[in-house]
């Protein structure tokens, strides 16, 4: 059925297309289909966050003044008046109380902040464990490693340019931590703050990074990211239909444009909620910044937290060696748990490729449970993350729960290191857990509450098969098979690709690892010999089950 | 691969029993592989009765979205600022109308994709992403053919002339980048205290006697004379005083470095000591002291030095004691520093000895 | 009752538990931790340092020794003065029973003012020390607020927060909120330095300085917060949790509603389904699956 496009529209589209070629291309693109998935919107929220930092960033450069020049304060917060201040901390505390709205923009701007970074984590955490860095996407993984390290600089850049009380005591860190730096440390240091340190160049320095170059860097990053993504078109969970040769779901123009555009406005509605409702970064009551004074409960924006627990947690260590001081204290908290955790996400989807032989492409997302030792390195990961953390808030714990100072930090020293290995276990152990349940379930069908009692007396409980669409999903796991030990050949006179060195030991025990999964065709048994499960022999296959579960 | 034969009749809900009532059957089911799917969308709803009352609840909030949005305007040429409480009204009436605008605006074209545009789905194949075979052999080709053309392979004075040629631009953005900071020097050993220079009490601005720092138990930030405005100098030199009763130093031990002097019970006046505010950790003021413990903890990463005994390193990551400044009395009977430390304060660095 | 149990099964139900449950739990806890006010004054006639004493015999001469002179768990009192009396019995911390071995925490005040200043006088007598202030020595009248934050902020928001929320100390020591606090008994403390806080005596901090700290902190506890709910004045921590739980949580929530599947209006679905059975059983003629126990019955489905 043929409809006429109205006019208005035709004749800018025709306008349009006699210079750039364009209906073609705008078919295909209107009608791109995007899968639906709520997991699949938290990089959206970031990328929100991002458009509404830039808008109302925008508004604060038309007020604010990046220069640490001294002055007396004489405008409304009479609290500070005659107190002697920088000239940006002035202009904040002008936006605050002297400019109708500013409070709010400013708001808007600091929670946008946060909830960017939330996003990113949230949405990094979900691709993770869904396995959507596989081929062909590690690229655009990497470029959201990226995104996020630029997006710490930018939150500490941001926060910092208010020159307040609070922020000025992380930069006082941020100087120091640069200082100890072995060789350069002392002129990287000089020359980031154009000579000793507070020194008046940091302010300005520091804007023309936060308002120009780095979010030049991540709206560059941001499309090339988007860009990506449609070209490869988005993911899809597993499900009745879903293969790695199609995608389904809605078409680009109208709905996911309309669900888009909801999105937006439900996420701009949070952040103004939160910024009506619920104060941050009241830099007035943080008074401005001297280098001679400090508050208790200094802590950074939450997402340079694990830094600050790092930081606290680290025994006084220092060499001193021919005239040279190196602070152990300071390098290793600074350069170590930050760098495990950038290289490590950097390097995962490379080092997954290298330990499963795994060189196919993947269009279908993993189910968590069924990757085990992806999900438990996760998990490992985030527990590493939480401890230093909460670390980092290790006084406002102490004072809220009444935990000694000192017991909070000895905890968070053996914590860092048993935590990850214990999740890792736990986490290992409940998926495998989870995949045999869902293979019984798959054979058994599902248990419907429905208990019907045998002429015999007994009672059993009836189950029903799963539905069509629960039963792909449940299906959809393929563990990946182990790769063939060193030495040998397959029917081609290929050889294996493991080697016999360190290395090849090394990924021989890891592909081990990575091949233990449980198929649904066991139908929930463990079935020894296939594919690798293990050595903890386990005893007889039909031992735990319940007499209505067992074959006929 | 299912042992069970399914149940005749209505198949019982995936819950538990008295639970409530499953919610009504989704729309449309998700059809099964190589099922064809619509290629056309639907002109309009399914439930017609239905999308007319959702039409109603969109305009609605629309309606709502566009009061909110003259709200928010309303707020803000009304309400005026210019004092905290008048900032918490303003800011509570933009806010709150702001949110209303956004949230009604996006509840409503929710409401409008979900329940008055016809549900469709729809499916589209995914291309291979790798090339075919073809195309590569016809890019290699083409590659090969330009990169003869183009002499690089061949002349090797042309390709070493020219990487020449730009390595000093590359160097060049670097080389510009020396005057960003002076270096650092012998700076960081130095602070702006000098013999006979005098305490003052940080705010008031006051020097002090013995006299009036009497009280045992008593602490107080101090800065010298003259550089009580400047922030470069404040970082460095800002010191606490504290006050101990009678017998309490008795232990306080005399810290060198080789032949330097870095802390001894001779610099201490009248049981009050001088030790530098700039942590040795990363430089954050220390200035939480516990009265009863003599301990100095700083916030920042919980650094605790014992102050009665040269403000050793009890607790955290600081690996060094508090630099302790000398101090003694001038002829007006003010405190005055004998000289600078003795030792560089604050964070530790690779030249610092 | 049976109203309430008919009704078990509706979906309210349980929320309806959960509100009495939480309804239950809070009164129990307010009877348990009711905040007893000052009882009333003690009509024994004297006042004075004579009364003073017998009350601090009765009160306090158990751990502080029955001339003040002090004992293993509880230092002399002589020369300490009667700010310092007036400051750790009108927060409540004196008479110190229980609580954390670090340090005592307020109780509800048992003592009226004329009692407590019967204690003080009596100490004052014993050794002299530092007098209470008088109205007009903790007046903020036309106080500098901004050199008020000059020293707050370099002598007490180490210890105190930057608005006076409170931090934590070592060993289980916390320096506490000053929200409570009068502003005679932030001079008292300034002033007598109780427990682990340090002592500001008048030759550092002059008495007018501080005032300028009284009303620095008067100000900033009554100002109110134009950015919203304050999430408790102590940064980052809060609010970086508030982000993650409700901003996340909250978006979370509007993103599943988003990607829901759609489903039939309640109408259309109940009239196609004709009453949609709550809960249906398998039609009697359908017999259980067969087990290894039921294999043999006859009537089983092979």
């Amino acid at each position: 059925m043929t409809s006429t496009v109205p006019k208005p529209v035709s004749g800018v589209g025709g306008f349009l297309d006699d210079r750039f070629h364009g209906a073609r291309g705008m078919r295909v693109f209107m009608r791109k289909i995007f899968p639906d998935h709520w997991s699949f919107m938290l990089g959206e929220i970031a990328l929100w966050s991002f458009v509404i930092l830039l808008l109302t960033g925008t508004f604060l450069a038309l007020f604010f003044v990046p220069s640490a020049a001294p002055v007396i304060y004489h405008g409304s917060y009479s609290k500070l008046d005659g107190a002697e201040m920088s000239q940006a901390y002035q202009s904040v505390l002008n936006i605050s109380f002297d400019v109708r709205g500013g409070l709010l923009i400013r708001q808007i701007h600091h929670w946008a902040a946060d909830m960017f970074m939330v996003a990113i984590i949230a949405h990094m955490l979900r691709v993770f464990f869904t396995g959507a860095y596989r081929k062909p996407r590690e690229i655009n993984w990497l470029i959201g490693v990226v995104i996020f390290t630029m997006g710490l600089l930018e939150g500490l850049f941001g926060y910092s340019l208010p020159d307040d009380q609070l922020s000025g005591a992380g930069l006082r860190i941020t100087e120091g931590v640069i200082q100890g730096i072995p060789i350069i440390g002392t002129y990287g240091a000089y020359f980031l703050f154009g000579g000793p340190y507070p020194g008046t160049s940091i302010i300005p320095r520091m804007y023309i990074l936060h308002v120009l170059v780095i979010p030049g860097l991540i709206l560059g990053l941001i499309t090339a990211h988007l860009f990506i993504m449609v070209h490869q078109k988005h993911t899809q969970m597993p499900g009745l239909g879903n293969t790695e040769k199609n995608v389904r779901g809605q078409p680009f123009f109208p709905y996911f444009i309309a669900k888009g555009q909801a999105w937006f406005f439900f996420i701009f509605g949070a952040l103004v909620l939160l910024s009506t409702f619920a104060q941050i970064n009241p830099i007035w009551l943080y008074g401005p910044y001297t280098p001679v004074a400090i508050s208790s409960a200094s802590q950074p924006d939450f997402y340079m937290g694990i830094l600050e627990g790092s930081l606290r947690m680290m025994p006084a260590w220092e060499t001193n060696f021919l005239g040279h001081t190196i602070s152990w204290s300071v390098l290793i908290p600074a350069l170590v748990p930050l760098g495990i955790i950038f290289t490590g996400m950097a390097m995962w989807p490379f080092f997954e490729q290298w330990a499963t032989g795994d060189r196919s492409w993947h269009n279908i997302n993993d189910r968590p449970r069924n990757a085990p030792i992806r999900t438990a390195t996760g998990m490992a990961a985030v527990t590493f993350y939480g401890v230093l953390w909460a670390e980092g808030a290790n006084d406002v714990l102490s004072n809220n729960l009444q935990i000694p100072l000192y017991t909070i930090t000895w905890i968070s020293r053996f914590l860092v290191f048993l935590g990850p290995a214990i999740a890792f276990m736990a986490t290992r152990r409940i998926c495998i857990a989870l995949q045999r349940k869902d293979a019984q379930e798959l054979a058994h069908g599902y248990e419907s509450g429905i208990i019907r009692q045998l002429p015999t007396g007994e009672f059993i409980e009836v189950h029903q098969p799963v539905s069509e669409e629960n039963a792909a999903v449940l299906a959809a796991n393929k563990p990946l098979p182990a790769l063939p030990p060193a030495g040998t050949e397959d029917e081609n006179g290929v050889p294996a690709p493991l080697g016999t060195g360190v290395l090849g030991k090394a990924r021989a025990y890891a592909n081990r690892g990575f091949a233990e999964s449980v198929p649904p065709e066991t139908n929930g048994h463990d079935d020894h010999g296939s594919n690798g499960h293990g050595s903890n022999g386990h005893a007889a296959v039909t031992a735990g089950h319940s007499p209505e579960e067992l074959e006929p | 691969m299912s042992d069970i034969e399914p149940t005749e009749g209505p198949v019982a809900p995936h819950r538990v029993i008295g639970t409530p009532p499953a919610a009504p059957p989704m729309v449309p089911a998700q059809v099964a592989e190589g099922e064809v799917l619509p290629g056309h969308i639907p002109a309009d709803p399914e439930f017609t009765e239905h999308a007319k009352n959702a039409e109603r609840v969109v305009a609605a909030l629309f309606i709502l979205a566009f009061i909110a949005g003259c709200g928010f305007i309303a707020a803000y040429v009304g309400i005026q600022v210019h004092s905290v409480d008048q900032t918490l009204r303003s800011n509570l009436a933009l806010g709150t109308s702001l949110s209303v605008t956004l949230l009604a605006l996006a509840a409503g074209s929710l409401i409008w994709v979900r329940h008055v545009m016809p549900d469709v789905e729809m499916e589209e194949e995914r291309h291979d992403l790798q090339s075919t075979a073809a195309e590569r052999a016809a890019f290699q080709e083409y590659a090969v053919e330009a990169g003869r053309a183009s002499q690089v392979g061949k002349r090797p004075l042309l390709r070493r002339t020219l990487l020449l040629a730009t390595a000093p631009l590359a160097i060049a953005p670097v080389v510009l980048l020396r005057d960003m900071g002076p270096l650092p020097g012998t700076s960081l050993r130095q602070t702006a205290w000098s013999p006979g220079r005098r305490l003052l009490v940080y705010g008031t601005n006051q020097p002090l006697t013995p006299a009036e720092f009497t009280s045992p138990g008593s602490m107080i930030t101090v800065v010298p004379e003259g550089y009580q405005d400047d922030l470069d100098a404040l970082a460095k030199a800002a010191v606490i005083l504290i006050k101990f009763a009678p017998g309490q130093l008795d232990g306080f031990p005399t810290r060198t470095d080789g032949s330097t002097v870095l802390g001894t019970p001779n610099w201490i006046v009248d049981n009050m000591v001088a030790y530098s505010k700039i942590c040795t950790h990363l430089g954050c003021p220390v200035a939480l002291y516990e009265a009863t413990t003599h301990h100095i903890l700083c916030p920042c990463h919980q650094s605790t030095f014992n102050a009665a005994v040269g403000a050793a390193v009890i607790f955290g990551p600081a690996a060094r004691p508090l630099p302790q400044l000398p101090i003694t009395t001038d002829a007006a009977g003010y405190l005055v520093a004998k000289s600078d430390f003795n030792e560089p304060v604050g964070p530790s660095f690779w030249e610092r000895g | 009752m049976s109203w309430i149990i008919a009704r078990r099964r509706r979906p309210a139900a349980g929320y309806a538990a959960l509100l009495l449950g939480l309804v239950v739990v809070a009164a129990l806890y307010a009877s348990v931790t009711s905040s007893g006010g000052a009882q009333a004054a003690s009509t024994t006639g004297s006042s004075g340092a004579a009364a003073g004493q017998k009350l601090f015999i009765t009160n306090c001469s158990s751990c502080h020794g029955l001339e003040a002179q002090g004992s293993s768990q509880a230092p002399s009192l002589i020369g300490a003065g009667a700010a310092a009396v007036d400051f750790q019995m009108s927060t409540g911390r004196m008479p110190c029973s229980g609580g954390p071995a670090a340090q005592c925490p307020e109780h509800p005040v048992t003592k009226s003012q004329q009692q407590i200043f019967d204690i003080a006088d009596y100490i004052a007598g014993l050794g002299g020390g530092p007098a209470i202030p008088d109205s007009q020595q903790v007046s903020t009248v036309g106080a500098d607020t901004a050199l008020g934050y000059q020293l707050f902020s370099t002598n007490c928001a180490q210890c105190h927060g930057f608005a006076g929320a409170g931090g934590a100390l070592t060993y289980g020591k916390y320096a506490p909120s000053l929200v409570a606090a009068t502003p005679t008994q932030i001079y008292e403390a300034m002033l007598t330095g109780p427990e682990a806080m340090p002592v500001f005596g008048d030759g550092v901090i002059p008495p007018q300085a501080k005032r300028d700290i009284i009303a620095y902190v008067e100000q900033t506890k009554t100002e109110p917060n134009p950015g919203g709910f304050s999430l408790g004045r102590t940064g980052t921590v809060t609010e970086g949790l508030l982000a993650w739980l409700g901003g996340l949580g909250f978006l979370v929530l509007i993103a599943m509603w988003i990607t829901a599947r759609r489903r039939k209006p309640h109408a259309v679905a109940a009239a196609e389904a004709n009453a949609w059975p709550t809960e249906e059983w398998p039609a009697e003629e359908t017999l259980p699956i067969e087990t290894p126990q039921t294999a043999h019955l006859p009537g089983i489905e092979h």
